[in-house]
């Protein structure tokens, strides 16, 4: 919708674009003013407006508008898009430009492409393997039924138990045979109907079930709540949980994610000067700088510390010359963005509270750092801004603004002061300002700018130039006539108004550069270490500057001293490969020399001797989607450590896409920004930060969280307890139906090959219902295998993940191995002792279901680990129900098995085949468990035991107990 | 949110907080040699006598097997034995004898026995109508008892192929001389005689057809109280299978020479079915040593499991 007029009477409409993009600052919309003049409210207006084709950029409109006679240009500041709330706006008046699905809102409506977890894309395969073994199974029994029939022929007429043909009528005719073929066939369908729990189509049911508990859990999790943006963790993908405990590779981004994006100004060198004090915060200015008007104080939301040597300075005033320069760079910072100051009311009538609402939290932490150098930014319009310059009111007109854009990395202002001077103010990236900084010009000041600039970015500060020219009234005139233009061209506004920026922002004369501090989340190097150790690829990708980046790296503890850095910066294809493989080189140099150190001394961990690789995003340009791919990839394998800096948003999936191209390893991304969401998308685990940067990433995440942090105890405790779990659990399942179908089939060998149940038809149906359903799924949601404690101070344990631990090949076929042991024993051992007697196939059909269910629930029962209240419930509560659902099906006189249970339960020998089954079935399984965990334990049997057995005693023994153990890689 | 005031929040929500953080007091068994050493032991100590307990019991049944469906076919119409049981012409008396091993203690059960029998066949087992065995005359759902549900336009009852092909060998025992009394009452389960079988419902129409597949049914009767028929339609598990035919209320003494006359009415001939006389003291599961040697069996390897995990726990502890 095109703005034509507002409630304001500069026709400005704040919004808030939540549904849009996530984020939740105000953004302003202006109305034109020719429109605005004409009152639409009231008048009829007519005009025409040519606008481009839908399309779903949502930053970007370009249209023009025809109001009498006089070409109006349209951007995106001119309209409101379909999702945006109203704020502090009581009515707006449009044009509706774009309606129903082709409004941008609906354009953008692609659903996140859907994933599926490596464990459960595992188990279809093994689900394909049960199938087979169903077919199997079917066939075995046509085939017998077809040779039972052939060799029976002639008798089928007359046996008592078949009598084919029907004697009733005159004509003899057979009845319910329908030839050898179709009754062999029959029969195969049969067995299909029977034989069909074979595959576990409640398994996906469970696991769905489990996943939501799971869920439940994490979201419910104290650990992972953020306390400082009030955030609960967030499971936005329920299909993935126990990808979590695999993760082989995290990609993080750097702003907003390792860091909290909370930008706070820590110094500035203004005309060579360094100021960077700062520390000595006194009494006075605990509250910050404020202003007094009209018996009302205003107050910047937030207190920014201030170098008490510049405030002197500032105070001074223009009379000396540095003064006027820390002046105009302060005007600079309060004038020289987009940012809109919002003020709050608080309890104290007499106190309202400046709250600068910004796209970037770079500019707003310069805003606030002006407000409290005094330089306070009261209002902003289109037309004009007031700055309240210590206590004194002024107006500027803005003539002109040049957005921020990525290519020219700088914006500029052009403000008229009210001594109808006009200058323009230049704010940028270092690399872009000192080529459009007029070097003639005070060599000496640009010379120790730059070196501030460096020892800045050398500490981890973000950092910014700010220049500024005194334009001619010429200058301004060519300036203005040629941004009219611009402005309102349809085809290529925005490259006609980058080229008039870029006249504009040159020859300017350099006034200082700014320090802004990228504070490190919480536990951010803790976290890292924790993953490396884990055995977890950590790489980062960041928009940043190199030094930026590395610098971050070290304050994170991701690159240490004791790292070999091997940079790779090229500005073409050759010189990439060349310098790629000068580091493969090197790198295997050096792990092949770490390799040696390895064998001999066996005293190096996981941080021998590592590699890191920092790699810039011009050069990924001529790798990616080349030959290179490969070669970066081997390089990236030899590195513990990969620091990409300056990438694009689509590079970052590039890299991605890369690693996940060449290993089956799980890659986990996480990010914050909406320059992550393609990266987010692409890895196979998601994690959103829900942080300053919008929302963007957390929609289009699978996970979301408050910090950086809380991927610790997210990949270490609830992804190795989900992983666990589930594995443990599709095992399990399989398990359970396979030995059901198993007894059914081998009585179907003792009866002619007919299908006949010697368990009744309710309890086929309740077994997967009521009888073993509960326990899998309390025990797939509430089973830990190790304590929260043990995981997190033992990151190595999480490298069962990566081994597959819970769930192999070989685990399948072991499960299936010991099913078809324990349902031989079920079966045959009733059968023997019942033989020739005088049993009836329903009481022996209940004998079988108690069995099989008293058994399949003593087996997850052994296999339990942690028994707290709902286990014990879960467990014990299904045999009794089962129990009572057989005795229930026993007290229906219409069923063929009336009172069958009442009368066997009497005997003894009922009692004695249920406890000789449960033992001789459970004990190969026990003996195996039982060797395997003394004399091959894994890393997680052994941390249960000290978590048992030394849980009082230092936790240094139990160091000294595991590490040798640990350290040792398995495959 | 400090530490204190999550303190007390967790105090206030105690209980329900241990649940959602997962902290729920548990227990953590965790597997020592020992007890798994004393786990192997216990299972050896309960079932090695167990199992010889029952193998003794099982040892001490007397039960005489003697198997009639040759032996009571004469001599000439052993070639074609399926035209001598349909013949009705020809008297199906026959007789047989048996010196009692042991003394036997009254009650004594007389089964008899049929193998290769599948009265777990499907076609069989589905062929019933427990609705009308229970309510009677009902010319619906009797439809699961086709072929055998009509006959001359009336319904059959009991309908179905297992009533049809009910049981009709009759045993008569002579000791001295004298006849011993069988009793056959109560040989079914009290459950099927009061809520299964109607009793208000008489046999009607039944074995009237052209195929007579075994034995009638005293129309005066009603279904509760013919125990045969309720005997014979629990239909048996496996194709080997023994019913209750009766009880000898007097003890036999060792070296009793028992005559059993019998009618050999019912034809498993055309099948290779075969026909056993069981006379025994047991009531479930007869003489049959297996589970007592599973017993045995599964007390002793898990005692040898026990020493092998003894001897490693020793030789080589961790």
């Amino acid at each position: 919708m095109v703005l034509l007029s507002t409630s304001e009477p500069t026709g400005v409409a704040y919004v808030q674009t939540t549904n849009l993009d996530g984020e939740s600052n105000l953004k302003t919309r202006y109305a034109k003013q020719e429109t605005l003049q004409k009152i639409p409210e009231k008048e009829n207006v007519s005009g025409l407006i040519k606008c481009e084709k839908p399309n779903r950029n949502i930053y970007g409109f370009q249209a023009n508008m025809e109001v009498d006679g006089k070409q109006v240009s349209l951007g995106p500041s001119n309209i409101i898009l379909r999702g945006c709330e109203l704020k502090n706006t009581t009515w707006a008046v449009g044009v509706a430009v774009y309606a129903g699905s082709e409004t941008k809102a609906m354009l953008n409506n692609s659903g996140a492409p859907s994933k599926r977890s490596r464990l459960e894309t595992h188990m279809n395969l093994e689900i394909i393997f049960l199938s087979l073994f169903l077919v199997a199974l079917c066939t075995v029994v046509s085939v017998c039924a077809a040779v039972w029939l052939r060799r029976h022929r002639d008798e089928l007429d007359y046996l008592p138990f078949y009598r084919r043909k029907d004697f009733s009528e005159d004509e003899e005719k057979n009845y319910n045979y329908y030839g050898w073929g179709l009754e062999i066939f029959f029969t195969f369908l049969m067995s299909v109907i029977v034989f069909q729990i074979m595959i576990p189509i409640s398994l996906y049911i469970s696991m769905e079930l489990v996943r939501v508990g799971q869920a439940y859990f994490m979201i419910r999790d104290a650990e992972m709540y953020d306390e400082s943006s009030n955030t609960r963790f967030q499971c936005r993908a329920l299909n993935i949980n126990e990808d979590l405990g695999q993760i082989k590779y995290v990609f993080s981004d750097k702003t907003g994610t390792l860091t909290e994006n909370m930008m706070e100004f820590q110094c500035a060198s203004i005309w060579g000067v360094d100021f960077n004090g700062g520390k000595a915060t006194s009494q006075d200015q605990k509250d910050g700088y404020f202003v007094q008007a009209d018996g009302q104080v205003l107050r910047p939301k937030m207190v920014v510390k201030t170098d008490p040597e510049l405030l002197q300075y500032v105070r001074n005033g223009k009379e000396t010359k540095e003064g006027s320069y820390v002046h105009d760079f302060f005007l600079a910072l309060a004038a020289c963005n987009t940012i809109v100051p919002i003020i709050v009311d608080t309890p104290d009538p007499t106190l309202k509270l400046i709250d600068y609402q910004g796209e970037s939290p770079d500019e707003q932490a310069l805003v606030y750092a002006a407000a409290a150098y005094g330089f306070m930014l009261i209002e902003r319009t289109s037309g004009h801004i007031v700055i309240d310059i210590q206590g004194e009111r002024k107006r500027f007109n803005v003539l002109g603004l040049h957005e921020f854009d990525s290519d020219r990395k700088r914006m500029s202002v052009i403000l008229g002061f009210p001594n109808q001077s006009v200058k323009v103010f230049v704010k940028g990236a270092d690399t872009t300002m000192f080529s459009v900084i007029d070097r003639s010009l005070n060599t000496s000041i640009i010379r120790a700018t730059e070196a501030h600039l460096q020892s800045y970015s050398s500490i981890g500060l973000r950092t910014l130039v700010i220049g500024m020219r005194e334009l001619s009234t010429s200058e301004f005139e060519e300036w203005h006539s040629a941004f009219e233009v611009a402005s309102t061209a349809l085809m290529g506004r925005a490259r006609l108004l980058r080229k008039i920026a870029s006249n504009i922002e040159s020859n300017l004369c350099i006034l200082g550069a700014s320090g802004i501090e990228d504070k490190l989340q919480q536990g951010v190097p803790e976290a890292i270490e924790s993953l490396r150790t884990a055995g977890i690829k950590v790489w980062v990708l960041t928009g940043d500057k190199q030094e930026t980046a590395i610098s971050i790296g070290y304050s994170s503890k991701l690159l240490t001293s004791k790292m070999t850095q091997v940079i790779v910066n090229s500005n073409s294809k050759e010189s990439c490969r060349k310098s790629l493989e000068d580091a493969i080189i090197m790198s295997k140099k050096l792990t092949t020399t770490s390799g040696t150190t390895n064998e001999t001394g066996r005293t190096l961990g996981t941080g021998s001797t590592p590699v890191a690789l920092i790699i810039d995003g011009t050069s990924l340009v001529y790798i990616l989607d080349s030959e290179l791919e490969e070669r970066l990839f081997e390089l990236a394998c030899n590195c513990s450590v990969v620091l990409c800096c300056r990438v694009a948003p689509l590079q970052k999936a590039g890299i991605i896409s890369l690693v996940k191209k060449r290993t089956s390893d799980m890659t986990l991304a996480i990010g914050d920004g909406a320059n992550d969401v393609s990266m987010i998308q692409m890895a196979d685990v998601g994690v959103g930060i829900s942080g300053q940067e919008g929302r963007q990433a957390v929609m289009a995440s699978d996970f979301a969280m408050g910090q950086f942090r809380f991927l610790v105890p997210l990949l270490f405790v609830h992804g190795h307890w989900n992983y666990q779990r589930m594995g443990y659990m599709i095992l399990y399942n399989f398990y359970r139906n396979a030995v059901f179908v198993l007894v059914l089939f081998w009585y179907v060998l003792f009866t002619c090959f007919t299908l006949t149940t010697a368990i009744n038809e309710w309890s086929s149906v309740l077994y997967s219902v009521i009888y073993t359903s509960v326990p899998t799924i309390v025990v797939g949601i509430l089973d830990k295998d190790l304590s929260r404690l043990t995981l997190l101070k033992h990151p190595q344990l999480y490298g069962a993940g990566h081994r597959d631990e819970c769930y192999n090949r070989t685990l399948f076929w072991i499960t299936m191995l010991d099913t078809l042991y324990q349902s031989v024993v079920v079966f045959f051992i009733p059968l023997l002792a019942y033989w020739g007697s005088t049993i009836d196939a329903a009481s022996i059909g209940d004998l079988w279901t108690l069995a099989v269910v008293i058994l399949v629930n003593l087996h997850l029962a052994m296999d339990v680990i942690h028994w707290n209240w709902i286990t014990h419930a879960a467990i014990w509560g299904s045999i009794i129900a089962t129990f009572i659902c057989v005795i229930v099906i026993d007290a229906i006189p219409s069923l063929v098995g009336y009172w069958a249970i009442f009368e066997i339960a009497k005997t003894r020998l009922f009692w004695f085949c249920l406890l000789a089954i449960i033992v001789t079935a459970l004990i190969p399984r026990f003996v195996v468990k039982v060797l395997y965990q003394f004399y091959a334990p894994c890393d997680v049997q052994i941390a249960r035991e000290a978590e048992k057995f030394w849980a009082q005693s230092q936790s240094a023994a139990v160091e000294v107990e595991m590490s040798p153990i640990l350290d040792h890689p398995r495959r | 949110m400090t530490d204190t005031d999550r303190g007390t929040q967790r105090d206030r929500h105690s209980a329900f907080s241990l649940f959602t953080q997962q902290s729920l007091p548990a227990c953590k068994p965790v597997l020592t040699p020992e007890w798994v050493i004393m786990t192997f032991l216990f299972i050896g100590f309960i079932f090695i006598p167990v199992g010889l307990v029952t193998l003794r019991a099982s040892h001490s049944v007397v039960e005489i097997v003697e198997r009639y469906d040759i032996g009571c076919v004469p001599e000439p119409f052993r070639i074609d034995k399926v035209s001598y049981i349909q013949d009705d012409s020809i008297p199906k008396n026959c007789s047989l004898s048996f010196k009692v091993p042991k003394y036997m203690k009254a009650p004594i059960y007389i089964y008899y026995q049929l193998d290769n029998y599948y009265q777990n066949h499907r076609r069989y087992v589905k062929s019933r109508s427990d609705k009308q065995l229970l309510h009677g005359q009902n010319e619906h759902g009797i439809s699961s008892c086709q072929p055998v549900e009509v006959n001359n336009d009336r319904p059959i009852i009991p309908c179905g192929l297992i009533a049809w092909s009910l049981f009709n060998d009759t045993f008569t025992f002579i000791r001295n001389r004298a006849e011993l009394k069988v009793n056959r009452k109560n040989i079914a389960w009290k459950s099927d005689r009061g809520h299964k079988f109607g009793k208000n419902v008489y046999p009607f129409n039944f074995q009237n057809g052209t195929l007579i597949g075994g034995g009638k049914l005293n129309p005066t009767i009603p279904l509760s109280d013919q125990e045969d028929l309720i005997v014979w339609m629990r239909t048996s598990a496996l194709p080997s299978f023994r019913k209750l035919y009766g009880r000898i209320e007097k003890d036999l003494d060792v070296d009793d020479v028992v005559v059993v006359h019998l009618m050999n009415n019912y034809n498993t001939y055309s099948f290779g079915g075969k026909k056993k006389l069981v006379v025994g003291a047991n009531w479930l599961g007869g003489k049959n040593d297996f589970l007592g040697l599973a017993y045995v069996f599964i007390g002793s390897s898990s005692v040898t499991i026990a020493v092998v995990f003894t001897l490693l726990h020793l030789l080589s502890p961790r």
